[in-house]
């Protein structure tokens, strides 16, 4: 009987082997790439292909110069290969054939349509999610943001960073690289000098924003990295819930994605930042796959000011990424809510940064690390309480879930406390789970598959539960999907 | 409802069961006495396809079926249940949810559409107050911070909702006090219907005493002995297994 058990899970492994990430489609479109490689003339390339004004030219001239003088960080507990930047498009339009760009459903490509669609963002506004307003990028451009005419009846501004630069370069200007300047790391300097398109989003004072704002990014052309630069600013007593989703085609080869995402935060004033993120995550194998090196931080610049990241991270090959707050206003309160999903040979490092500055600051951090296959997931999170920051609170808990054997789970907690009336606790777990629970599931009829879903999702609802609704049960399926036939 | 034939099973290279044969008919319970080791639990674990155990020779039917040729979640949609004698914690998934995956697993199998929720919490309101188990223990996570009577008493809740035709009690005495038993045992016996067979694995009388068994066997190495009524326990319980050993030799 134990031979059968193993035939019946081999075969359960190898049907969901064979079973193809769900977005790994590519999408036929003409699409303008510029010639691999990097240098000033390819930072100035960029800067005039969307038309830039001189001070941003200035602005990614001397990040690129920074960058120059600066090396791939290695202190990561993931194998980053070594990436040839020669060998990377810096920016690739595959609405070029529009020359006016995409202003209107009408002028979009109708295969960037269907790709939209596909991937369940409805471009045409009478299709969209209720409540939601999406900008969908594709490699390096903004093909579409919906409702932008209905969110500025209330003065709300949301649209691509480069539409931003364009109509609004004063607000861009005034808080861009403010909170992540270009020499803050490696690949923030590499974004600033290349950064390509995202969104941007400015909620004026005391505004709560009708609507969920997210934006969906999408990786299609070949060899071509995608460079992401989003700011949010909520102005005082506003509110804006954020979402964001990626996905990308299956891919031999690895496809660099190094965002920013930058959001300041005034008094009173509150900002969701939800993530899910399923970049392609290479196969089973470890071939291809998407490299995530991301730099997020929120600036929690007013008093009693508020802001949460929530992420579902199922994807990648390499994720590296620290969402992060600065409490610098009083009273400022910051949470992080993260489930990191690595399968077969995936590897994440990821976590946040918490830095108290101002008094009475709370922050919470709960990271739920679930490992599978050969896959190595990382939680490193940092706490800091600087000399002002009296009664500051940190409460951190972070566990760890393996599935099966050869995968790995570490955690890094650092601590930096300067001030003594602080508060800091630090809890962490790890579990697995075992034969004799999923015996335990299949002796009552459930199958290892829902076994699997459920005892997953159970353990990430903490996380779960903070994501909107309709994105919580898109993250549910995705947990299910991303572990099947890890167990066995 | 359960033949087995000529039955031999391996747990890695250590062949446990050496040649067990049992008929169960409908409505029939059947007490499984022996000593430790003598294979009691590998038989049970067998029945419902514990895949950590490897059938090498024989034949199991239920109900004209071939068990062998079923995984484990085919063999319960089938309608067999076993009570844990070591029910397991599941952290992060209440026992409504578990419950709730469990019943609607059975009814896709049978081709059912799943419960409504609404009529879902209904049953799961009766059957808790058939076998008095309380409702906080229903949100929380399965068997965690649950007693050892707890425990018991929730597989015999889980019984009752899935509404097997055969139970295996797997020494669910063990670990119990005369009260915690009687609760157990009685809540068994108000689940039983002319057509449920049951396996009550025990080492002791005193649960035979709330669950009468039609007959009694005894495995010793491997092998069913030595197969006799009620009175048969009974005497294991007074003079131990020493003298059917005797009677072997």
């Amino acid at each position: 009987m134990r031979e059968e058990g193993k035939e019946v899970k081999n075969e359960f492994v190898r049907s969901v082997a064979e079973k193809k990430y769900e977005f790994g489609f590519t999408t036929e479109v003409h699409t303008e790439i510029i010639e691999k490689g990097l240098n000033e003339e390819v930072v100035r390339l960029i800067s005039e292909k969307k038309g830039e004004p001189d001070w941003l030219l200035q602005f990614r001239l001397e990040a690129y110069r920074h960058w120059l003088t600066q090396a791939q960080p290695t202190w990561g507990h993931v194998h980053l290969p070594e990436i040839d930047y020669q060998a990377i498009s810096y920016y690739a339009d595959p609405t070029a054939k529009s020359k006016k760009g995409a202003q209107s459903a009408e002028e979009i490509d109708p295969e960037l349509m269907k790709t939209f669609d596909k991937l369940g963002i409805p471009l045409e506004e009478r299709l969209a999610l209720s409540g939601t307003a999406v900008d969908a990028v594709m490699d390096s451009v903004s093909v579409k943001t919906t409702f932008k005419e209905k969110l500025s009846e209330k003065g709300i501004i949301f649209c691509s960073i480069s539409e931003a630069v364009k109509n609004h370069p004063d607000l861009v200007r005034q808080y861009l690289g403010s909170v992540v300047p270009y020499r803050d790391n490696y690949f923030a300097a590499l974004n600033s000098a290349v950064f390509s398109d995202g969104s941007f989003v400015y909620i004026p004072k005391n505004t709560r924003c009708p609507m969920e704002l997210s934006t969906y990014f999408r990786i299609n052309a070949r060899n071509t990295g995608q460079f992401e630069r989003t700011l949010i600013v909520c102005d005082e007593g506003s509110y804006v819930s954020y979402l964001e989703g990626c996905t990308a085609p299956m891919r031999d080869e690895n496809q660099l994605h190094a965002a920013i995402v930058e959001i300041v935060v005034m008094d009173n004033a509150e900002v969701k930042y939800s993530t899910v993120q399923n970049w392609y995550p290479g196969d089973a194998e470890g071939k291809g796959g998407v490299l995530n090196l991301v730099t997020k931080r929120g600036d929690l610049r007013g008093v009693n000011s508020k802001l949460s990241w929530t992420q579902v991270e199922t994807g990648s090959a390499i994720t590296w990424k620290y969402p992060s707050c600065v409490l610098r206003g009083d009273n400022s309160v910051a949470e992080f809510y993260s489930v990191a999903v690595t399968n077969n040979h995936q590897e994440a490092d990821t976590g946040t940064k918490m830095i108290h500055l101002g008094k009475n600051t709370r922050s919470t951090i709960i990271s739920k690390g679930i490992s599978a296959g050969k896959s190595q997931n990382s939680y490193r999170g940092l706490v800091r309480v600087g000399k002002q920051a009296d009664n500051a609170r940190n409460y951190s808990s972070c566990d760890s879930l393996l599935l099966g054997s050869q995968c790995g789970a570490h955690t890094f907690p650092y601590m930096d406390i300067h001030n003594n009336t602080a508060t800091v606790e630090h809890e962490a777990t790890t579990s697995k789970i075992n034969e004799d629970q999923l015996f335990y599931c299949n002796q009552r009829g459930i199958s290892t598959e829902e076994a699997v879903g459920l005892i997953v999702n159970g353990y990430a609802k903490d996380v779960l539960n903070k994501l909107p609704m309709e994105f919580a049960v898109e993250a549910q399926k995705l947990l299910s999907v991303s572990l099947e036939g890890t167990v066995g | 409802m359960l033949e087995i034939k000529n039955l031999h099973a391996k747990v890695g290279d250590k062949e446990i069961l050496k040649g067990v044969n049992l008929t169960i008919r409908d409505g029939e319970t059947h007490a499984l006495m022996g000593t430790n080791g003598a294979g009691k639990s590998t038989l049970s674990n067998v029945i419902v396809g514990n895949p950590s155990y490897e059938v090498t020779e024989g034949s199991i039917t239920f109900n004209g079926k071939d068990l062998l040729t079923m995984n484990t979640e085919e063999r319960a949609h089938a309608g067999i249940f076993m009570s844990f004698q070591a029910p397991i914690e599941i952290p992060g998934v209440s026992m409504t949810n578990f419950m709730r995956a469990a019943v609607n697993a059975r009814r896709e199998a049978q081709g059912k559409e799943p419960l409504k929720s609404t009529d879902f919490l209904k049953i799961m309101r009766e059957k808790r107050k058939l076998v008095e188990i309380d409702q906080k223990l229903m949100n929380r996570s399965v068997n965690e911070g649950f007693s050892g009577g707890e425990r018991k008493r929730n597989e015999i809740f889980q019984m009752a909702m899935l509404e097997p035709t055969l139970c295996i009690l797997d020494e669910t005495d063990s670990g119990l006090d005369v009260d915690a038993l009687r609760i157990v045992a009685e809540g068994f016996n108000k689940l039983r219907t002319a057509q449920t067979s049951a396996i009550v694995i025990t080492h002791y009388q005193r649960l035979l005493d709330y669950i009468r068994p039609d007959v009694v066997h005894v495995l010793i190495d491997g092998k069913i002995v030595k197969t006799g009524t009620a009175a048969l326990a009974q005497q294991i319980e007074e003079q131990g297994f020493d003298w059917i050993k005797e009677e072997l030799a």
